[in-house]
């Protein structure tokens, strides 16, 4: 007798946990050969405060890791994915990619993962500068984490434009709220797994599926949002996002990328979600000595 | 007879004099290389807030001379500015430079007869920087591919600049020579109060040569700076001023590609732990909050002490306001200025009644302040909460919110709990410590056993409401260029 398969119920991920969409709503994405993908959760507006509530409250921790830490970390994000290949493949397949197109997604999600990695703990170094002012003070400036980043990922793609958006704003120490692909949504839940088991922390990344339109709206107007990312091209998203940044003065990026491009990743991207700290103190100059002999 | 009379220790004045300075009865718009009359017609008077009395006629830009403005800039980037060499466009910006160094006394005299503010501090502080501002970016102009690793940088195009009344020549500066540097061209409206030093500017800038329409100035009111908003033809708006105009602006290029930086309001937090060297701190806190009058955006407007060295600090600290010396910014001892505007003095007034009536407790030196001219005495509120509007908004003047803290943690705490994040003080003898809070403390610029301090290479900018974008150093560079 043929055995019967286990479906997998696709979850949202809050804090580190998987909740159902608190809404009990879901909607039925179709392939392209109309198969039903699941019964995806269409989180609601409370889904996207509580994950505010959970990624403000991981920032503290993350951004405070040494820097190392977060490298291994990212590090083993790109292991799990690696360990997890088959399975994005199939999915991804399942969505509608061909083989050599899920294959060519999957491999460049790991590698971007393993590129931003290897940032945590020098991007600060080639940002950063030591000031020479004219007085007696030793200044310097650092990049440090904006703070909570709302993701709208692109939609076109269900693993890599997410994984582009991501890394860079956790290598930097930020934490996420991640409005994953509404019609490729099965990747972006499988990605919140694989962080579950790499040591990130709950909260650090939150991932949501539904309807994008419902969730741009109280993610981008909320106020313990600091920056808003945005992957794709749709001028009326672009434009919602810079108008409700007035509200609290919100740093909002939008990428025109092809996230597929093996270059579509760089140090500026990290840049982006973060803001220049500057630091003086006095030195202390009394008598005549100096540093010759 | 003789009993009891009080003797005083009075300065005897030392009053900067005016017979130098050369300002016309009228000025006009600078665009495109020329001297031109506003459209509108129409003028407004600059006043010495400091008597009353007025300085100059200046011209109300409107819709259409904005409009001649930003085409004289858009033409002089296409035909002139984008061809001329990057080491040519340093040459220009060394020379201009050289030029304010040179009239820097005039600069200083006219800055303090126009904002108010002590001579002093505009002899010491504001001119010199600006000179220097324009000295640090006149040498990054055909150097920019080392600040931006890995990039190509090409301008950003035609730079709206719109900028505040409370340092008007540093902040012409620190507008105009980075968006040079990295090749773009200017309009640039100062605030309505203060416009004098940047029509000197504008003086200097044509003395030196630099091409009809790489650098414009328009006078006006607000709506003049609205107008170079929401002009389709510029590609990047530098705003410093209130952040509620900041968010207006961000609204109103929502639905464009324009890029901008704001440098936008502050509510800084300037603590005090108990191991600091506390007569120190009291300058510095003297200097954090009454630096100015006060109207510095990232003034040490709340003063967080611990509880420890409380009350010691505050008697230290009222002791030392009886020292101050208010009134005439013209003479060279004055401490404390004329406020801006009577607008800005009826908007710090308001404060101080709400800060009274919420229950505040004030504290004010004797002191006779000018019958004529717009001063307010230096203030100090204890008795305040987390919650009292005073510790919330932004005054934007000589008053100071006193709170005090037990642990380093509740410091911290207290001092990010603020929509802002423009600067904050750290007064303590312990290394570790400083290091401790000034990676806690969500802040643009940290400054540790000081305050107030500003420098060309230096950036300075807020995180939060207190704006986005970082003004000064390699990483003010980023505001006026695109990256490739």
């Amino acid at each position: 007798m043929e055995r019967l398969n286990v479906l997998k119920t696709y979850k949202i991920y809050i804090g580190g946990k998987f909740p159902r969409t608190e809404s009990g709503r879901f909607y039925t994405p179709l392939n392209k050969k109309g198969e039903q993908l699941g019964h995806i959760c269409l989180s609601s507006r409370k889904d996207v405060r509580n994950s505010v509530v959970a990624a403000r409250k991981a920032f503290g921790g993350w951004s405070e890791r040494a820097a190392f830490n977060r490298g291994q970390i990212l590090y083993r994000i790109a292991e799990m994915l690696e360990g997890r290949k088959s399975q994005f493949i199939e999915e991804l397949i399942f969505q509608g990619s061909t083989k050599a197109q899920a294959e060519k997604e999957v491999n460049l999600s790991i590698d971007r993962m393993v590129y931003y990695a290897g940032w945590c703990d020098k991007y600060t170094q080639v940002l950063g500068s030591i000031n020479p002012v004219a007085s007696s003070h030793f200044n310097f400036s650092m990049h440090v984490p904006q703070g909570v980043i709302g993701v709208i990922a692109e939609n076109s793609t269900s693993l890599i434009g997410l994984v582009s958006l991501v890394a860079p704003i956790i290598a930097g120490g930020n934490t996420c709220i991640v409005v994953a692909s509404k019609e490729l949504p099965l990747c972006a839940i499988t990605f919140a797994e694989v962080l579950n088991s790499s040591d990130v922390p709950g909260g650090v990344v939150n991932i949501l599926t539904g309807e994008s339109k419902e969730m741009i709206k109280p993610l981008t107007e909320h106020m313990d949002v600091n920056g808003m990312i945005y992957g794709g091209s749709n001028k009326k998203i672009v434009q919602q996002l810079r108008e409700s940044a007035a509200l609290n003065l919100k740093r909002i990026q939008t990428y025109d990328e092809d996230w597929m491009k093996e270059d579509a990743q760089n140090l500026y991207m990290i840049s982006d979600c973060q803001e220049v700290k500057t630091t003086w103190h006095p030195i202390e100059n009394i008598g005549g000595a100096t540093s010759s002999y | 007879m003789k009993k009891n009379k009080k003797i005083t220790w009075d300065y005897s004045p030392a009053p900067e004099s005016a017979a130098h300075i050369n300002l016309k009865k009228k000025y006009v718009l600078y665009i495109d290389g020329k001297w031109v009359k506003p459209s509108s017609g129409k003028y407004f008077k600059t006043i010495n807030p400091a008597n009353n009395e007025t300085l100059a006629e200046i011209a109300y830009a409107n819709e259409k001379d904005v409009d001649k403005a930003i085409k004289a800039a858009r033409k002089a980037y296409d035909t002139v500015w984008s061809k001329t060499t990057p080491s040519e466009r340093a040459k220009y910006i060394y020379r201009i430079a050289r030029l304010m160094q040179e009239r820097a006394r005039e600069f200083a005299v006219i800055e303090t007869l126009d904002a108010g503010k002590v001579i002093r501090e505009s002899r010491d502080i504001d001119i010199p920087l600006a000179c220097n501002h324009f000295f640090y970016y006149a040498g990054w102009a055909d150097k920019l591919e080392y600040a931006f690793p890995n990039r190509k940088v090409e301008p950003v195009g035609v730079a709206g600049q719109i900028t505040p009344w409370n340092f008007p020549l540093l902040m012409a500066a620190w507008k105009i020579a980075p968006a040079l540097a990295t090749g773009n061209t200017v309009v640039l409206k100062p605030a309505e109060t203060t416009p004098l030093t940047a029509l000197k500017l504008a003086e200097i800038i044509h003395d030196a040569g630099l091409p009809p329409g790489v650098v414009n100035i328009v006078t006006g009111y607000g709506d003049t700076g609205a107008a170079i908003v929401e002009h389709d033809d510029v590609d990047k708006i530098a705003f410093t001023g209130s952040t509620r105009v900041g968010k207006i602006i961000q609204k109103t290029i929502a639905g464009t590609d324009k890029k901008a930086t704001l440098e936008l309001g502050g509510k800084s937090a300037n603590i005090i732990l108990e191991d600091a060297p506390l007569d120190q701190a009291v300058e510095g806190i003297v200097n954090g909050i009454f630096f100015n009058q006060g109207h510095v955006c990232c003034a040490g407007s709340r003063l967080f002490i611990q509880e420890s060295v409380a009350e010691k600090v505050i008697d230290k600290l009222k002791h030392r306001l009886n020292s101050l010396i208010i009134g005439d910014p013209m003479d060279k001892n004055t401490d404390i200025g004329a406020v801006n505007s009577k607008m800005q003095l009826d908007s710090i007034n308001k404060y101080i009644k709400i800060g009274l009536e919420e229950g505040a407790t004030m504290y004010q030196p004797e002191c006779t302040l000018p019958k004529n001219g717009y001063y307010c005495p230096p203030t100090l509120f204890t008795d305040v909460a987390q919650s009292s509007t005073i510790v919330q908004e932004e005054i934007f003047g000589p008053v100071l919110t006193i709170q005090t803290f037990r642990t380093v943690d509740e410091a911290i705490q207290k001092a990010n709990n603020t929509p802002y994040g423009l600067a904050a003080g750290i007064w303590t003898d312990k290394g570790s410590r400083i290091f401790n809070l000034a990676t806690k403390l969500n802040a643009g610029v940290i400054w540790a056993n000081t305050y107030n301090k500003f420098d060309p290479t230096s950036p300075f900018g807020g995180f939060k409401e207190s704006g986005f974008g970082r003004e000064g150093g390699l990483h003010g560079l980023s505001a006026y260029v695109k990256l490739k």
